[in-house]
């Protein structure tokens, strides 16, 4: 499950990993999962009389899902920074593509440690839903 | 109107439970199958786990409803974990306080000011030691968003 030291190298990262399409239950859920019932995300008219299109995805969504990208890769009890800004939106339908990349490879003391560059991108427009960074310790 | 005088603001600590249960929902929310989360007995948080910390607090007492931000024009621009170690466990008690940690404004790109508001919630295990952080950064816009 865990990925060793000689293989991790600065400016490579794991296989992108696709989701989606989103849908609407899929926020649901995690409007449920995380106790976050902004209705933006999942009342039509609500969504329309705020002037947007329709509902509109999480974005702790998206985060949580680059969270559980990075630590399938790295192991889930090593992450120790994870920060995302949010750009655009994600919409019903969406395909998100996760992909990670090694910036730093170093040891802080006793530990040994890599810097990730994240990013979350939309398949169909190209645009970038998140931009991220973590920090992880390497057994 | 935002009240700058906000800054420094905090709420009383907020006693949050992690649960098993509750990782393994959040877990399967956010795609993941990692053994890790759902079969582990005692599985650490996800890395952004935390934000369930909606479910203990009311959000009227939040030192954000006090900054005074327009919810019509908000925006939630970042957010940050810093863990002190290995995300806490389940079956772990920790205590959540937030303040209200710096405004600032900038100017938009397509015109208008944009208010910065960052909040910090401090997680602390039953002996006081700090366990994680998390920093919140809400924007709000010129305009509505559209």
């Amino acid at each position: 499950m865990s990925t060793s030291w000689d293989d991790l190298t600065e400016g490579a990262g794991p296989a992108p990993r696709e989701y989606g399409p989103l849908t609407r239950t899929d926020f649901v859920r995690y409007q449920g999962a995380s106790g976050d019932f902004n209705p933006i995300h999942h009342d039509e008219e609500f969504a329309k009389s705020s002037g947007f299109p329709t509902v509109f995805s999480v974005g702790m969504l998206q985060a949580g899902i680059l969270g559980a990208y990075c630590t399938d890769w790295l192991g889930a009890e090593n992450v120790r920074r994870f920060a995302v800004q949010f750009r655009e939106q994600v919409w019903p339908g969406d395909h998100l593509e996760c992909t990670a990349t090694v910036v730093r490879k170093y040891e802080d003391g006793r530990e040994r440690k890599v810097d990730l560059g994240l990013l979350v991108t939309r398949k169909e427009s190209g645009g970038t839903a998140i931009k991220g960074e973590a920090t992880f310790v390497v057994p | 109107m935002v009240d700058k005088s906000t800054v420094g603001l905090r709420d009383e600590p907020t006693e949050i439970p992690i649960e098993r249960g509750k990782i393994r929902e959040f877990a399967r929310a956010t795609m993941s199958h990692n053994p890790a989360y759902v079969e582990d007995r005692s599985p650490v948080a996800p890395p952004t786990f935390l934000t369930t910390l909606n479910f203990w607090t009311r959000g009227t007492e939040s030192p954000l409803a006090k900054v005074g931000l327009d919810l019509r024009r908000l925006l939630h621009g970042g957010q940050e974990y810093v863990f002190h170690g290995p995300p806490p466990r389940a079956g772990t008690e920790l205590t959540a306080q937030t303040r209200v940690d710096n405004i600032y404004e900038k100017e938009g790109k397509r015109g208008g000011t944009m208010t910065f508001v960052e909040t910090v919630t401090e997680f602390r295990d039953p002996s006081g030691n700090l366990v994680a952080e998390a920093r919140s950064t809400a924007i709000e816009t010129a305009q509505a968003p559209t």
